[in-house]
């Protein structure tokens, strides 16, 4: 019986593969969006050279190298509120993901500073004071505020969904085992279910299983263990963790071509 | 009960990782921004962008196939990532041939 708990079809069956399959080629859309950019950084970068390296002096690096960490970190928490999963720790996982959002909203907070004070000192696009600099310069604030922006809106998106899967980690129901007319019913046909215990004495026999009867469900007490795992279960947490770690590459470029670069 | 076999290979498509081993591949990836940042300081000239260029390419590289289990995926995964690879170089490449010899 045991042996074939995992055998029957679920009615709502899910493709595992597939959907990791979907997600890498939207993350493939993504490194594609990010890239248009990064050719044009490079093209105007080899024109402007000493342009881009007077306008990078401008931005923060400690608060470029502290953001950084946030994210490499987050990218920790997200991994590991995954593993926790595969372990059967919802308390752990869920406190990995919480901290994960946080670096998400830690990264916002700082790059809100950070722009702030550009704005304030007149470094914006179109700013009076940006468009009495070279022409380079213009060229290197106009890329560095479409292409951190961009990516800060992934990190908005990201914190969202992440707050999504908090939360449906957190109702994540009671593992279900379905035994599905068409899909293994029948041999149970005729008979009855009954609960045994160690000695051999019947504790409890049900209803006869006749053709009338259409699903048995088993519902079992306690999230995923270990042992009863299905990363099915858990495909939209894998996805969205394989979203914000494409979030942090794109940052992992971001930093050294816009703060390092003096 | 073929069927029963595959179900069971596709709930576990890799053993889990441990806890530790993530903890290392952060680490790495902590030493690898240090180094960016150091060597950022060194003025290494035209050769600067090349040294922050390969270290992002090591630290994406250790995200994808450690924290995305990239290492662990069918080899389509694989050939993928390598098709974006050599698109993005193609575009890169090619423009540069269009604007090095204006």
């Amino acid at each position: 019986m045991s042996s074939q708990s995992h055998s029957i079809a679920l009615p709502n069956h899910k493709d595992y593969q597939g959907s990791k399959f979907a997600i890498w080629l939207f993350l493939i859309t993504e490194v594609i969006l990010f890239g248009g950019m990064f050719v044009l950084y490079s093209v105007y970068r080899s024109e402007y050279a000493t342009d881009f390296h007077h306008a990078a002096e401008e931005l923060n690096t400690l608060l470029g190298t502290i953001n950084t960490l946030i994210l490499l970190t987050s990218s920790l928490t997200m991994a590991l509120a995954i593993a926790a999963t595969h372990h059967g720790n919802r308390k752990l996982s869920l406190t990995m993901l919480a901290v994960t959002v946080l670096c998400g909203v830690a990264f916002l907070v700082i790059k809100y500073f950070e722009w702030g004070a550009k704005i304030h000192h007149g470094i914006y696009p179109g700013s009076e004071f940006l468009l009495a600099h070279p022409k380079g310069e213009i060229l290197f604030f106009g890329l560095y505020f479409t292409m951190a922006g961009v990516h800060g809106i992934h990190v908005l998106v990201g914190v969202v969904l992440l707050t999504v899967m908090f939360l449906r980690v957190a109702n994540q129901p009671n593992g279900k085992v379905s035994f599905v007319a068409g899909h293994g019913l029948g041999q149970a046909e005729g008979g009855r279910i009954a609960i045994v215990d160690k000695d051999g004495k019947t504790l409890w026999t049900g209803e006869e299983i006749d053709t009338s009867i259409q699903r048995i469900d088993i519902s079992t007490r306690y999230w995923p263990v270990k042992e009863r795992f299905r990363v099915i279960d858990f495909n939209l947490l894998e996805n969205s963790g394989l979203y914000w770690h494409i979030v942090d590459i794109v940052w992992i470029f971001l930093f050294p071509l816009f703060y390092l670069i003096t | 009960m073929s069927h029963d076999v595959s179900h069971e290979h596709e709930a576990h498509a890799h053993e889990p990782v441990g806890y530790g081993s993530y903890i290392l591949t952060w680490l790495a990836l902590l030493v690898l921004t240090a180094m960016t940042v150091t060597a950022a300081g060194m003025h290494f000239g035209s050769l600067s962008v090349l040294v922050a260029l390969a270290i992002a390419m090591v630290k994406a590289s250790i995200v994808l196939f450690l924290f995305m289990h990239l290492k662990y995926e069918d080899r389509i995964f694989h050939r993928l990532l390598m098709i974006v690879i050599a698109a993005m170089v193609i575009f890169i490449g090619l423009t540069f041939t269009d604007t090095l010899f204006r």
